[in-house]
């Protein structure tokens, strides 16, 4: 007899707290919903502790039935939470990391107006990332999937009376939504050909399938379709576009949805669904390719992007692609691991950039920051923290989990040298742009407007006027941000530098009955191939090798950004000017949104103004209801002047009906 | 004997008075009389057909309708005082406010 967890209250706890705040967090004062909010927040988190302290003793998967949610026939889905090794890794980095940002927002958000709001979507969006996590069923999953996206929505567009925010946050909600369909039609299939959703039947139907059946294609289109999901959250290309533009939401909003955890929700899923994977090689590459491209896209424009928070945002789309490439080579627990660390350091960059942001009053562009090194050296030191854990430098987690991958692509059975290769790109470019955002921000002079303060530049309380605080914000000049915004920061730098030691190796034994359940069913030609099985001494030489060389590459990024940025800060404009064309193409993304505006949108615009609003909307359902009412109107014209108010024509027509009564009464009678 | 056939003309050259004079007539009391006339009219034929058939429901009914036409000229009358008083006038022609 397993213990009863109440898993369920984890995610509920933080709904209650959604609840209370968004209800009534009008009336409280700011002291109040911060403590709704982070004690909501905080149970579910001490909860996943206590869990964790428990796990030991349970017999996994543990599943919790709730309650039966839709019953039809033999088709069943229940509300059901499901606890194994990978929802513990989830659990713990979503309520750990989730708590820490909203201690953080708790400082960042206090000038603003709206606060009970932000932080009623904020717990809210805990919730429903807390459901995903836990599911037991892809329905279940689906609604969790669902409400995050609807929590990211409303964040993204926290300031809607701002124009590109209201408009940044219906891309990601519309983007998100073509990626859904693709989830959705995977679902049907499972119904279908499974009839079932649960996670644990599912996977058994699948391991226990023929493999002729299996390599029919049914599982690799469900595995593609999940793919078309997981590319939507997750920010995979080509559906990309919408994270980079989410960034107008709040920097915490940055910082925990779009970086931590919702865009995680892709990787997790795959990873859930490794059993559907495992068994449909053509989707795997699909999503190894997808990965690596990504990466490398991604990668490329964020080292043209002037934007402190856009940087990071490519920079997160980049690191999404090291997972699903990790993902796509059946290294799911190195795509976890890196997941985690990912949550860590990316967590505290944006974090760290908010505090930036604050500090300079407002400003993103990093061209008017530099030398902030000597007024906020807290956020300066966390930043560093983090820099060197994106880029792969050796006692940071970011090291450990990126060279998981990149070994894991090159020597797992899916892997090929062609994903290393563009891994360790990929790496160089990521210490580059990163490096180059390091000196830009904390180096050299400061460009900004000597001591700008908090003047009308200042986006936020800009914004922040709409609800009636003009936010008197009175120290101007460059200044270190409260204590409460330092503290997560800290936290968050201290898991950035040891969150990797506990090793990949550790990570994936721990994570393996999850996650290798079905693993060793390889599909019939992949078992048949003479997997590359190397030597373990030679193995271990070569993942020395490998291994010096991703760090060669980041200490080269760094070198170059060194160059670039800090010792001859005019060499970047030539080089610019030297690459012409091909530099205008990169800073300008690619043009990806232009080409999807013209080949997506605007179609799209132009066919429903011209043919349905145009044409169904006004020229058929408007005219019909206008032309009826207006031949009403006509018949009742003509029949009015009846009504004279003169006495005896009224009698003179009851008597020539009476008449015609009687006229029509005789003549029946004659018959 | 007089036939029944009498009897329902003469009713019938009431009524028809009734109603010319209620559609032509301008004056208010005179369309109340009309109103009597057609009632009376009808009268006629009710207590013919009772005699005729040897039933008393005919005969009955002529009662009704005496006491629903007495009561029928206290309000009408009462209403034709409030016009007057308030309109100045017994023309029906220019009682029309009703009208759109």
């Amino acid at each position: 007899m397993t213990p009863n967890l109440h898993l369920w209250l984890i995610p509920v706890l933080p709904l209650i707290g959604a609840a209370i705040n968004g209800l009534f967090g009008k009336r409280f004062s700011r002291q109040t919903v911060s403590a709704i909010a982070l004690g909501f927040c905080g149970a579910a988190f001490v909860m996943a502790l206590w869990i964790a302290t428990q796990f030991s003793s349970l017999s996994l998967p543990h599943v919790e039935w709730l309650a039966s949610w839709i019953r039809a026939g033999d088709f069943q889905v229940d509300f059901a939470f499901y606890l194994d090794q990978l929802s513990l890794v989830m659990l713990l980095m979503v309520t750990g990391v989730g708590f820490l940002i909203h201690i953080y927002s708790v400082g960042y958000m206090w000038e603003e107006g709206g606060f009970y709001r932000f932080f009623s979507y904020l717990n809210l969006f805990m919730f429903f990332m807390l459901t995903l996590v836990l599911a037991s069923n892809y329905l279940l999953m689906f609604i969790g999937w669902e409400g995050v996206g609807l929590a990211s929505y409303l964040l993204i567009g926290f300031w809607f009376t701002k124009d590109s925010a209201a408009s940044a946050g219906k891309k990601a909600f519309i983007v998100n939504r073509i990626g859904d369909f693709g989830f959705l039609i995977a679902l049907f299939l499972m119904i279908k050909h499974f009839g079932s959703l649960n996670f644990v039947q599912v996977f058994r139907i699948v391991s226990g399938m023929p493999s002729e059946i299996a390599g029919a294609g049914l599982l690799t289109s469900i595995g593609l379709l999940l793919m078309v999901g997981a590319a939507g959250k997750s920010a995979q290309l080509p559906l990309y576009v919408w994270l980079p533009d989410a960034m107008e939401g709040p920097t915490p909003v940055s910082a925990l949805i779009h970086a931590a955890t919702m865009v995680t929700a892709g990787v997790y899923m795959v990873a859930r669904s490794h059993a559907i994977f495992d068994r449909a090689p053509q989707a795997l590459m699909v999503v190894a390719i997808v990965g690596t491209l990504t990466a490398l896209f991604a990668a490329t424009i964020g080292v043209c992007q002037t934007d402190i928070k856009k940087v990071l945002a490519y920079s997160t789309i980049s690191q999404l692609g090291y997972m699903f490439m990790a993902c796509g080579v059946a290294a799911y627990s190195a795509g976890i691991f890196h997941l985690m660390t990912h949550a860590f350091f990316k967590g505290l960059l944006f974090l760290a950039a908010g505090s930036v942001i604050h500090a300079v009053g407002g400003e993103q562009d990093m061209r008017r920051m530099g030398g902030l090194r000597q007024h906020i050296p807290w956020t300066f030191w966390t930043m560093t923290a983090a820099t060197f854990a994106i880029a792969g430098f050796p006692p940071f987690a970011g090291f450990f989990s990126k060279d998981a991958i990149l070994w894991k692509a090159f020597s797992s059975p899916y892997g090929s040298w062609v994903y290393w290769l563009i891994g360790v790109f990929t790496a160089f470019l990521t210490s580059f742009y990163m490096f180059r955002l390091w000196f830009l921000t904390f180096f050299g002079e400061y460009r900004g407007e000597a001591a700008a303060g908090h003047g009308d530049e200042h986006v936020h309380l800009a914004n922040s006027s709409r609800a009636g605080a003009p936010a008197p914000h009175g120290h101007g000049g460059i200044h270190e941000s409260p204590k409460i915004m330092l503290i997560p920061l800290v936290i968050l730098a201290v898991l950035s530098i040891c969150g990797g030691w506990v090793g990949s190796e550790r990570f994936d034994k721990f994570l393996s009955p999850a996650l290798h359940t079905g693993a060793t069913a390889y599909s019939a030609e992949e078992a048949a191939a003479p997997t590359p099985a190397p030597e373990p001494k030679e193995q271990s030489a070569s993942e020395m090798l490998l291994t010096g060389i991703s760090v060669l590459a980041a200490v080269l990024g760094l070198f170059l950004a060194w160059l670039l940025y800090y010792r001859r800060p005019q060499l970047p404009q030539e080089i610019a000017q030297a690459l012409g064309g091909f530099y205008e193409a990169v800073v300008h993304k690619y043009y990806v949104d232009e080409l999807y505006a013209a080949v997506f949108v605007k179609p799209l615009i132009d066919g429903s103004t011209r043919i349905l609003w145009h044409g169904i909307d006004r020229d058929v359902i408007d005219a019909t209801l206008d032309n009826s009412a207006e031949g009403a109107r006509e018949v009742s014209d003509a029949v009015r002047h009846m009504q004279s108010g003169n006495l005896r024509s009224y009698a003179g027509w009851i008597a020539a009906g009476a008449a015609a009564v009687i006229a029509y009464m005789i003549w029946m009678g004659m018959r | 004997m007089v036939p029944l056939s009498y009897y329902l003309v003469l009713s019938g050259i009431l009524f028809a008075c009734g109603v010319t004079g209620f559609l032509i007539k301008r004056n208010i009391i005179t369309i109340f009389m009309s109103i009597e006339l057609m009632l009376n009219g009808v009268n006629l034929s009710f207590v013919a057909f009772a005699a005729q058939w040897h039933a008393l429901s005919g005969q009955v009914f002529v009662f009704f309708v005496m006491v629903v036409a007495a009561a029928e000229s206290a309000v009408g009358l009462a209403i034709i005082i409030a016009v007057y008083r308030t309109r100045g006038t017994l023309n029906v022609d220019h009682v029309d406010l009703l009208k759109l």
